[in-house]
């Protein structure tokens, strides 16, 4: 037990150095050697935690889903208003963005960048299945609760990620004047009338 | 070899508020299940089959002990309150009140004499035999049982299917024991769902859609509505007229085993929320199903894509 925890400790710890190395040189000039140099450990022994540099690319999607994922469930499962909720998940966006930034600079710069490297094992939804599936669920209760407009999944799910993909770019390219916390609730407000249904303030 | 005969088990069958589709239904079983029925059962009375002797007559016969009453079969829903409902000229109030403590068995064939169904939307009165919808205030109240010591036993449907109906009465005549579910309901015929045994089955878990009606390709249950999933009922099993089922022949399952068959209403629409169905089948939790369908759809079975009359 201990032992399998230890490994899930370096195995986090890889991935918190391979996303940073991924995001600044790219996907290509990174090598293994580079990041196993960079953790501090053999090239021998990176091979006892991932199999190749696209394993470890998939799973780091998979990591910062399930990230992200569970703070959705989390601020889902409260006993508060949808409206707080979508306003809870921006702010939650953000900070997980301010906290672990390697992670959405790698979605950005990597994820996005680079398909073929995701094309098999992880197209689709397949390494973000936990933040698709936990904003179907939180869209499908508020819709249920009659607090959403009933629409396509799609556009409501674009419409809740655009903004904050948008927000995260702008920080990553050094133009946004203010911290992007302090955007928080106008992007909160924002969501929130796009994807409310007519009677709800 | 006359020592050998073994006395036929008797049966009526009474008729509520109904549009006599489990009669209709009766009808179309099997030849062979009906013979074997017939070779076991003696039907002394059925509005639709039997011409011999008048109810009253043998109504009269079996209150004086005349006649041997072990399957009392009731199709239709029924009041609670006296004067409401009448079959051949009697009280169905009278005719269950009186019966009640003679007849071996009774059975509710059907979703009215189940569970009240259509008829109970227009009148709290009416009832099915021992439930009203899922809730045990039907004309019989609690744990009531028959002289077998066995609750009334349901057989839903709208109609219910003639095997069930046959099944379940040579079940008890033969002496096997019954296991019902928690609606009075045979296992054998209402622990499966009418998707076990759906020819769409791998369209379901590719998640390749019909939109449609009537076609061989295709999952009915995002587009049309289907309630398979979520319907307690053997049609894929034991098929209709040894054939086919709805399902087969492209037309959705619209739950009509379930008690709340009525109260639902758009039959061939699934609810959904922002794209998301509202509803997932028995057994699995929203969340587990939304991942399974996300996976799914990210692959292609491509032996699903097209025509099946023209797939490898």
């Amino acid at each position: 037990m201990v032992r399998k925890l230890l490994k899930e400790k370096k195995r986090e710890e890889i991935v918190k150095v391979a996303s940073r190395l991924f995001s600044e040189r790219g996907f290509y000039n990174t090598t293994i050697p580079d990041i196993a140099e960079a953790v501090g450990m053999s090239v021998g022994n990176f091979y006892n935690y991932f199999e190749s540099k696209e394993d470890l690319a998939k799973y780091i999607m998979q990591y910062s889903s399930s990230i992200l994922g569970e703070e959705i469930r989390k601020i889902s499962q409260m006993d508060v208003s949808t409206k707080e909720k979508v306003f809870l998940i921006v702010r939650r966006f953000i900070e997980i963005a301010q906290e672990r930034p390697e992670l959405i600079d790698y979605f950005l710069r990597i994820f996005l960048s680079n398909r073929e490297v995701f094309s098999e094992g992880c197209e689709g939804f397949l390494c973000v299945g936990e933040v698709v599936t936990e904003l179907m669920l939180f869209l499908e209760e508020g819709a249920r609760k009659g607090d959403f407009r009933q629409q396509d999944f799609f556009p409501a799910f674009v419409t809740i990620m655009g903004p904050l993909g948008g927000l995260v770019f702008l920080k990553g390219e050094g133009i946004l004047p203010k911290n992007p916390i302090e955007y928080a609730n106008e992007i909160g407000e924002n969501i929130w009338r796009a994807l409310k249904s007519d009677e709800k303030v | 070899m006359e020592s050998l005969k073994v006395r036929r088990k008797s049966l009526i069958w009474i008729s509520g508020l109904t549009c006599n589709g489990n009669s209709h239904s009766f009808l179309s079983s099997s030849s062979l299940s009906f013979d074997a029925f017939l070779n076991s059962v003696n039907i002394l009375f059925h509005p639709a089959l039997t011409y011999d002797r008048e109810f009253k007559d043998i109504y009269k016969d079996i209150l004086e002990g005349k006649l041997k009453l072990d399957f009392l079969i009731v199709e239709g829903a029924v009041s609670k309150k006296k004067t409401k409902v009448y079959f051949q000229g009697f009280d169905i109030y009278e005719i269950l009140e009186n019966l009640k403590n003679i007849a071996e068995y009774i059975i509710a064939v059907g979703n009215c004499a189940s569970f009240g169904n259509f008829p109970a939307l227009y009148s709290e009165d009416v009832v099915g035999l021992n439930f009203r919808f899922n809730q045990r205030n039907g004309f019989f109240e609690g744990d009531f049982t028959t002289k077998s010591g066995m609750p009334i036993i349901n057989i839903s449907g709208c109609p219910a299917h003639p095997e069930w109906i046959i099944k379940t009465v040579l079940s008890l005549s033969y002496g096997y024991d019954l296991k019902l579910g928690s609606l009075q309901r045979p296992k054998d015929f209402y622990m499966y769902l009418t998707h076990d045994g759906c020819t769409r089955n791998q369209y379901f878990e590719w998640k390749v859609e019909a939109e449609e009606f009537g076609t061989k390709e295709g999952c009915l249950f995002y587009y049309l509505g289907c309630r398979g999933p979520l319907t307690h009922s053997s049609c894929n099993k034991i098929l209709w007229n040894d054939k086919s089922s709805k399902t087969r022949a492209g037309m959705p399952c619209i739950g009509c085993t379930e008690f709340d068959f009525p109260l639902r209403g758009k039959y061939f629409e699934t609810k959904l929320n922002i794209g998301i169905p509202e509803e997932v089948p028995l057994g699995v939790s929203k969340r587990a199903y939304i991942m399974l369908s996300g996976v799914a759809k990210t692959f292609t079975n491509h032996r699903l894509k097209g025509k099946l009359e023209e797939a490898d």
